[in-house]
């Protein structure tokens, strides 16, 4: 079998909670809270919506036949039970969060306010072009911003997320070696990449073959270059890379990437360490998405939405998805098809429907403005400076596998400092959630054993840096003395203390079901 | 008389004349963790010696499990879908994947010894 | 720069203590042709919150919001009334900048609210199961047909003429790479044969009901055709509100079901972020692409919640991923599912009723303009009407008397000469009975 040594316990046992037990079951400002489906009633409503008579004639009978099982709640009972749902959530405003690869920085509000404008929020897709100029005004700009910080000619607006921004980068690569006739299926991808990266050259047709790393946590450019061939269609690199470090032979990779006929695409997940300074065309890049909510500040969400713009070389503009931004003498339109585009332009295709995140490009926008480009050199300087401070902070401590030089915006540490205690990255992490943190990024990039990848961002304080390190410190200096409780089932102190996933996965409960279910039809 | 012999991709697999018994070894099972799923072959599929067989998932992880040696499916362990459990708790026994007939018994003697694999198994 | 906390005295310290001269040095990795001064970027300098506020309203006024005008648009999308409660519970702090709930002791509220969200959906669209959200509609059914060819082993894909242009063509665009995707001819209003398409390599049939001109689909027939050769059926919404009046298609034999949720609590935001809905039956569970969240205990005996059946995902699976999302629609998904917590049943099929009263009422004032004839007979809040000339010209026309008066069909299919005269119109809760008459009162005058 594939050997792999991700396994790790995910059953937590049992714990005896040794608190003196409350009455109502709630602690203090800590409430429990059921689901909607277990607190609501028949026939009430949190809205008012008139009772109209309605003609049955026109619905082709296919009225629904049953209840569809819905609760009904008041207002104040809805407002109340969300609100204490949130306070079961830890968030960037509240802590730091040291997730490598995310860029927990803060959510400006001002951002929030400008994606409410009416003008912005209030707009339809398919509105006639002639009134929605200003939004096609908007987005024109960012293309600038985004355009020009990486010094690329093109950027294709419409992917959802990082995730279908890479799909759109391979699929107009794709595009581009069927539009030579040639047949390459082959793609070269680090062993150290984001899981996105594989599965999405496996969605896009083509056939991974994975680069190994050197000791030094690079690329191996001798690997690299001797997988190179006809059948290859690109490489898929991330840049700085997922051990936190900016690949020095980058140049020397893409050249030998173009001499082979292929295409260089590029991760842009860690671009908060070189926004501003450095830019990917300058590499030879030919594609590069950017996540607008990592870099560009647009809010997690809990897990999104996102925005993953495409920026593209020259040699890749051509192919760009369907719509196309046009701006000439009758103003901002959008070319939606493949009979009107530009001359020269061969889209592969359309991403999705419409034509993208608006919400996050005003956002975005929002924050490239406030920050004008001297605020975003910034931004990566002081994200790479604090994550060296954090480095050189914790290494004699805890052990850096590639400590010996800076890292950029990241710090990679592996679970080799914890040899011997019986407490592992997972015990380390839960740990952290006793101290009031997040924890760090773990068990990624795979290359390292029991990886904890640490990204603090520009967002960050000196103080609250500080403190941070403190904890960590002193944390990894107890495991090493062999005091484990404060790892042994942890976390104590959060709502909850670890879950059975085991239980979860082998008996999966994805919804919560009434009594008297109505089957689906067979 | 059956023998039981190893892979270096940590497979087993019991040989009784013609037919064979595979499922992982106990390391494996423990590298794993907590298995929460086990997709077993259909009867009367062919496999090679070292072509993907089943897949095994833990929480975290997924991984393939491969035919040591060459046959045609006769049975896939159908105990494993209600309870992927007991491949933590007996996976050398009660926990085995799937059956095989029409196994090559010298593609068979190539594969490691109980003492080559716990060798082996130390050395990693 | 007031988002950044470090002070050239912090900077400065930390300097010291990792021992470089200057930040430069941290950036020794970067080759020297590619290092750029600050000038090499054509861009504006930092702005503080009242000028961005200026800049960005200025562009925004230019705009026609659709709530200051009569408004029809819909293909798609929708406008519909989002509680004020909604957008204030969304903008919390907890629920806003959080991350996604890999740590599920400190990330319950996330968690708890998705498992909320999967139940509505399940019981909004009459399916088993359903996941935690895609990204929108159009590439939730892009995803429905990837699972039915695994699910099939099949290639083919028979898409509907009613479904939505721009999604039969993300379709085309995704699902083409692996398989063989089939378009029946565009049929307005009238019957579309699609059961005899079906064959034996085809995987499924997606079929869209309503469909992009609002006609209401009976997908019975259509599943039992499918089913009958062994293929599946994949029904999509794009208009979520309807489920609450309408039977869903899980009671009408669809195994997969791909919805676009942007009118339950969520504005129409110019195209984005909307809120892709998908669910399907228990047997296909482990094929299912996206995030799932399941019921669980604690160590202590506590319910609680977790991202479960992970092996699905990109983060594990990687290159056999069943696909390769990995952000989808969190907040998107907590805004749906709060207004929806709001409406509950009651309040959905009142609403839903509204709707289709309004539309009603709005096809009947619109068929007695002269020259307008109504193309569908049944729908729920859209519906397409013929006009004796083009439908972009008059769209044109009546948005300098400042009415949007919908989606010509020539906006979604150019170069198809039967949808020129095509206008589909949408009239939702927003719609009062003064935006309805202007509407047809401005049509009259511009058919003139």
């Amino acid at each position: 079998m594939t050997m792999n040594n991700q396994g790790r316990p995910t059953a937590p046992g049992t714990i005896e909670a040794n608190e003196l037990p409350t009455i109502s079951g709630d602690r203090g400002l800590d409430h429990e809270e059921g689901l909607i489906f277990e607190l609501g009633r028949k026939g009430m409503t949190g809205v008012d919506v008139p009772d109209v008579q309605m003609s049955e004639t026109r619905l082709g009978g296919q009225r629904r036949k049953g209840p569809i099982g819905l609760p009904g709640l008041s207002e104040p009972e809805v407002v109340r039970h969300y609100v204490r749902l949130s306070r079961q959530n830890y968030a960037i405003d509240a802590g730091l969060y040291p997730l490598g690869s995310c860029t927990m920085k803060h959510n400006p509000r001002l951002n929030e306010k400008m994606a409410r404008l009416p003008g912005f929020g209030d707009l339809h897709p398919l509105a006639p072009q002639s009134t929605t100029q200003g939004a096609l005004e908007l987005i024109s700009d960012l293309m600038k911003w985004l355009t020009t910080l990486t010094g690329m000619p093109a950027v294709a607006m419409s992917p959802k997320a990082g995730a279908h921004g890479e799909l759109c980068g391979l699929l107009a690569i794709r595009a581009a070696i069927e539009a030579r006739g040639e047949k390459r299926p082959r793609i070269l991808v680090p062993e150290s990449a984001h899981g996105t990266n594989p599965a999405t050259a496996a969605f896009a047709g083509f056939v991974v073959d994975e680069v190994p790393g050197t000791k030094d946590g690079h690329v191996d450019v001798a690997a690299l270059k001797a997988k190179l061939g006809p059948d290859v269609c690109a490489i898929m690199l991330t840049n700085p890379n997922t051990c936190g470090l900016f690949e020095p032979d980058i140049i020397e990779m893409a050249d030998a990437v173009h001499a082979a006929g292929a295409y260089f695409y590029c991760d842009g997940a860690n671009f908060n360490a070189i926004a501003g300074r450095v830019r990917p065309g300058d590499l030879g890049i030919d594609a590069m998405h950017i996540n607008l909510h990592k870099t560009f500040s647009t809010p997690h969400g809990g897990g999104g939405p996102g925005a993953g713009p495409v920026v593209l070389s020259e040699r890749l503009a051509p192919y760009a998805p369907l719509p196309l931004l046009v701006h000439d003498a009758k103003g901002f339109r959008y070319v939606e098809d493949h009979a009107d585009v530009p001359k020269g332009a061969a889209p592969f295709g359309r991403m999705c429907a419409f034509h993208g995140q608006m919400g996050m490009f005003t956002r975005a926008l929002s924050y490239m403005l406030s920050h004008g480009r001297d605020g975003v050199r910034q931004a990566s300087e002081d994200a790479v400076l604090s994550a060296n401070y954090i480095l050189a902070s914790l290494k004699d401590v805890m052990s850096a596998p590639f400590g010996d030089g800076p890292c950029m915006h990241e710090a990679l540490f592996d679970d080799s400092f914890l040899d011997g205690t019986g407490v592992t990255t997972l015990d380390f992490a839960k740990a952290m959630i006793d101290e009031g943190y997040h924890p760090m990024t773990m068990y990624f990039p795979l290359v390292v054993h029991g990886a904890m990848l640490i990204e603090p961002t520009e967002s960050e304080s000196k103080e609250s840096i500080d403190r941070f390190i403190h904890v960590l410190r002193t944390m990894a200096l107890e495991a090493k003395a062999g005091k484990r409780e404060r790892f042994e089932g942890a976390p104590r102190l959060a709502p909850r203390h670890r879950l059975d996933e085991t239980a979860a996965a082998r008996k999966p409960i994805l919804r919560w079901k009434p009594k008297d279910l109505p089957q689906a039809a067979e | 008389m059956s023998e039981t012999r190893y892979t270096d991709q940590h497979e087993w697999v019991q040989l009784d004349g013609g037919n064979a018994t595979v499922g992982i070894t106990k390391f494996a099972a423990e590298q794993l963790g907590d298995v929460v799923f086990v997709e077993v072959p259909d009867v009367g599929r062919k496999v090679n010696a070292g072509g993907e067989a089943a897949v095994v998932e833990s929480v975290k992880a997924a991984s393939e499990v491969y035919a040591p040696v060459g046959g045609e499916v006769t049975q896939g362990n159908a105990a494993l879908a209600d309870d992927p459990a007991k491949v933590n708790a007996d996976p050398e026994g009660d926990g085995w994947f799937f059956k095989l007939k029409g196994v090559d018994a010298a593609e068979f003697g190539k594969l490691m010894t109980k003492a080559q694999y716990d060798e082996f198994v130390k050395g990693l | 720069m007031r988002y950044h906390p470090l002070t050239a005295d912090d900077r400065a310290a930390m300097l010291k203590k990792i021992g470089a001269p200057n930040i430069d040095a941290l950036f020794r990795d970067v080759p020297k042709s590619a290092v750029v001064p600050l000038s090499a970027f054509d861009l504006t300098d930092t702005k503080g919150e009242l000028e961005v506020d200026r800049l960005m309203s200025r562009m925004a006024a230019k705009n026609t919001a659709a709530g200051n005008v009569p408004f029809f648009c819909g293909a798609g999308a929708y406008k519909h009334h989002v509680p004020s409660a909604v957008d204030h519970l969304i903008q919390r702090s907890e629920f806003l900048t959080s991350y996604t709930p890999y740590q599920p002791e400190i990330a319950q509220g996330t968690l708890q609210y998705m498992f909320e969200f999967q139940t509505q959906v399940a019981l909004l669209t009459g399916m088993e199961v359903a996941n935690a959200s895609l990204y929108d509609g159009s590439t939730a059914t892009a995803e429905a047909v990837l699972m039915a060819q695994r699910v099939t082993r099949r290639p083919k894909a028979i898409l509907s003429g009613g479904l939505h242009p721009h999604y039969s063509e993300t379709v085309e665009t995704v699902a083409g790479l692996s398989g063989k995707v089939v378009r029946a001819p565009v049929t307005p209003g009238s019957g579309e044969d699609i059961a005899s398409m079906i064959d034996s390599e085809t995987a499924c049939v997606v079929v869209q009901s309503p469909d992009v001109f609002g006609m209401i689909r009976d997908l019975k027939p259509i599943a039992e055709a499918a089913h009958a050769k062994g293929a599946l059926l994949i029904a999509v919404v794009t208009e979520v509100m309807s489920l609450g009046l309408l039977e869903p298609p899980g009671h009408q034999g669809a195994d997969i079901v791909a919805c676009e949720g942007q009118s339950i609590g969520n504005g129409l935001n110019f195209g984005g972020p909307y809120v892709g809905l998908f669910a399907t039956r228990e047997k296909f569970l482990r094929q299912m692409p996206g995030r799932l969240c399941g019921e669980t205990v604690d160590a202590t005996g506590k319910r609680g919640y977790v991202l479960t059946l992970s092996t699905r995902e990109q983060h594990i699976r990687r290159d056999k991923a069943t696909s390769n999302i990995c952000t989808n629609s969190g907040l998107c998904c907590l805004a749906f599912t709060i207004h929806l917590s709001l409406l509950g049943e009651e309040g959905l099929t009142r609403l839903a009723r509204v709707n289709h009263a309004t539309a009603s009422k709005l096809a009947d004032k619109l068929s007695k303009v002269s020259g307008v004839s109504l193309v569908t007979s049944s729908f729920f809040n859209e519906f397409t009407i013929k006009l004796p000339k083009p439908a972009a010209s008059v769209v044109d026309a009546l948005a300098a008397k400042n009415i949007v008066a919908g989606v010509p069909m020539s906006r979604l299919l150019p170069h198809d000469e039967s949808a020129r005269d095509l206008l589909i119109v949408a009239a939702t809760e927003t719609c009062t009975d003064e935006d309805c008459d202007a509407f047809a009162k401005a049509l009259a005058e511009v058919l003139s």
